[in-house]
């Protein structure tokens, strides 16, 4: 108690003082400007997804809803037109999710036991993978782009589902990799080598020992995988076609349609249907998201 | 049973070829990865490399046509604008996103309410797609339907805002959204950093009198490089491949003015018909990402070299 009555104590409220108000005010006052311009062009696109196009070309595109329609996303889900096909986005939604969920659960399984074999078993090549690793996180997809194209076609893979999930899967997995093992190196070593003693292998530690104390990285990278590879739009355009196109690549052709009269109504609906899923994930899962960011982009 | 495996007979014993095979395991699991990552990466881009310097239009040909492909590229007025608008975007969207980014941290890290419920908002943008960013934005600013018609129906009949479509300005509103889309992930991890900073040293500033200003400009900011240069490195990359963003909001116009190198390849490679001109811009934007990552990395290095060399252990 001594100790503490000799420092002067900084979390204290101190007591009021104009010059303290007014830097409180400042604070705030910033903070809520800013955050308002963060907020203001969702919040633009749903009111305008409950208004009437008529009253959206009469007014303007910013303004509040004087009567409210649901028949903009009814219209954006099933009957819209992208690229003269009268479908909705339904098709794309799902095209989307039949892509990205495979590709995630595989890329994290992947970079999982990668991350095992990279930290806990003595490998002779090690930095050598993770230097191929560190490196296709940095690669531009430009790059490898035209080989892609090419290799797909080889393997009778061009503009399938199948194609574009091995494409996520193959880059995903430098990213998976290295978000596990920098989460499973600080794993004990002990508790693996007790498994080895009681006769585990390989794959008996990881189903017992690792995947057991692996749910918080397991979150991590299934969030951001499916973040990443849903919002992707250089090879969900490439290396799709009429039978098969994501969301995204949909949505810019919704976007590029200029036939005269624009339908922001349902146009907004369909914007905010494929940003819907990663914001679910960001919302429910937001505390991981932010851990993905800080730790798993600082290593 | 444990004395058992530490008898010398049993260490003398040759390995059975069933533990040999499992020592064997760990590899397998990599090799798949190993074998995919090095196409992916190495051959791939020797690949890329290859096509460039070919004499390809529009079916790859594997022959070699010299460095062709790269003086036509350089002479290509779309290509050194796309050259020019990445290095003005490039500059403005890391400063601006950088400078709002720290000060949002800065007033977040002063224990205000609501501090989740603030972090929140600032964030999410960076969970959105570029082409959700880009649609959205594309439509605020279109003078016909966005701001400038929201002013002029309030009566404000004066008002122009048409940064959107003019050749000279369009480049800005592409700057103003990227901005939009990552300053909340600034924000976010340097507030991570702030909150990492040894706070008796702050506290040591505080009781030598120092302001708060100078204590954040001599002793908290100073400290937080690591993290500066890991955001500086992740919005460098975005910059060099911005394609879905520019795409969604302007499709590279009015005319050229808002084209970017990452356009350029897709244009030539899937539109145009000239693989080998594509593949040229695509090695210069890898020479690109190495020209500019290098020295931030080397420089994160360094300081990591020093710090560890400097008591920390």
């Amino acid at each position: 108690m001594a100790d503490a009555q000799a420092l002067p104590d900084f979390n204290r409220k101190r007591p009021f003082n104009a010059r303290l108000l007014a830097s409180r005010v400042l604070v705030y006052a910033t903070l809520i400007v800013v955050g308002l311009f963060a907020i203001l062009p969702l919040a633009v696109i749903f009111l305008n997804s409950l208004r009437y196009n008529e009253d959206i070309l009469r007014e303007s595109f910013i303004g509040w809803p004087t009567r409210i329609t649901l028949e903009n996303w009814d219209v954006a889900w099933s009957s819209a037109c992208i690229n003269a096909s009268c479908t909705g986005v339904e098709p794309y939604f799902w095209a989307s999710m039949l892509m990205v969920v495979p590709a995630t659960i595989i890329s994290t399984a992947i970079g999982l036991l990668n991350g095992f074999a990279l930290t806990k078993w003595k490998m002779p090549f090690a930095s050598v993978v993770f230097v191929a690793i560190t490196i296709g996180v940095f690669l531009p997809p430009q790059v490898v782009l035209l080989p892609w194209a090419i290799a797909l076609s080889w393997l009778g893979l061009s503009k399938s589902l199948a194609g574009l999930a091995l494409v996520h899967i193959i880059q995903g997995t430098c990213f998976t990799t290295l978000f596990c093992r920098n989460y499973l190196i600080n794993l004990p070593d002990d508790l693996i080598k007790a498994a080895r003693i009681d006769g585990a292998g390989f794959f008996r530690t990881f189903w017992k020992i690792v995947v057991p104390l692996s749910p918080p990285i397991i979150i991590v990278t299934v969030i951001w995988q499916f973040t990443f590879i849903w919002n992707e739009f250089l090879f969900a355009v490439t290396f799709s076609s009429s039978d098969f196109r994501p969301i995204t690549a949909a949505l810019m052709s919704l976007n590029a349609d200029d036939t005269g009269v624009s339908e922001y109504g349902f146009g907004s609906a369909a914007v905010l249907i494929a940003a819907i899923p990663p914001l679910l994930i960001y919302f429910f899962g937001g505390r991981y998201f932010v851990r993905g960011l800080t730790q798993g982009a600082v290593k | 049973m444990q004395s058992v495996a530490l008898t010398p007979e049993f260490r003398a014993r040759p390995v059975s070829r069933a533990a040999r095979m499992a020592q064997l395991v760990p590899t397998l699991v990599l090799l798949p990865t190993l074998v995919t990552t090095g196409i992916y990466i190495f051959v791939f881009v020797c690949w890329n490399i290859y096509l460039s310097l070919s004499s390809s239009t529009l079916l790859p040909v594997y022959d070699f046509a010299g460095f062709d492909a790269y003086t036509r590229l350089w002479r290509n007025p779309r290509w050194t604008t796309g050259v020019q608008n990445l290095a003005v975007f490039g500059t403005l969207y890391i400063l601006f996103s950088v400078l709002v980014g720290v000060t949002l941290a800065i007033l977040m890290d002063q224990r205000v309410k609501g501090e989740n419920f603030l972090r929140s908002i600032f964030l999410y943008p960076i969970a959105i797609s570029f082409v959700v960013t880009g649609t959205t934005w594309q439509w605020i600013l279109n003078p016909s339907t966005g701001l400038e018609k929201f002013f002029h129906d309030l009566g404000w009949t004066g008002f122009e805002f048409s940064l959107i479509t003019n050749r000279e300005t369009a480049l800005y509103a592409v700057v103003l959204a990227a901005v939009w889309h990552a300053s909340g992930f600034v924000m976010v991890m340097v507030l991570a950093a702030l909150r990492g900073v040894d706070q008796d040293v702050v506290k040591a500033g505080r009781i030598d009198g120092a302001s708060m200003t100078k204590i954040y400009r001599r002793i908290i900011l100073p400290s937080i490089w690591p993290v500066m240069i890991s955001v500086l490195i992740i919005l460098l990359q975005f910059a060099i491949k911005t394609f879905d963003l520019v795409l969604a909001l302007t499709h590279g116009g009015p005319g050229i003015s808002t084209t970017f190198p990452a356009i350029f390849v897709y244009d030539r490679l899937f539109a145009a018909g000239e693989l080998a001109q594509g593949a040229a811009a695509a090695v210069w934007l890898l020479i690109g990402l190495i020209v500019v990552l290098l020295p931030v990395i080397t420089l994160g290095w360094v300081y990591r070299k020093q710090k560890a060399g400097g008591g920390h252990g």
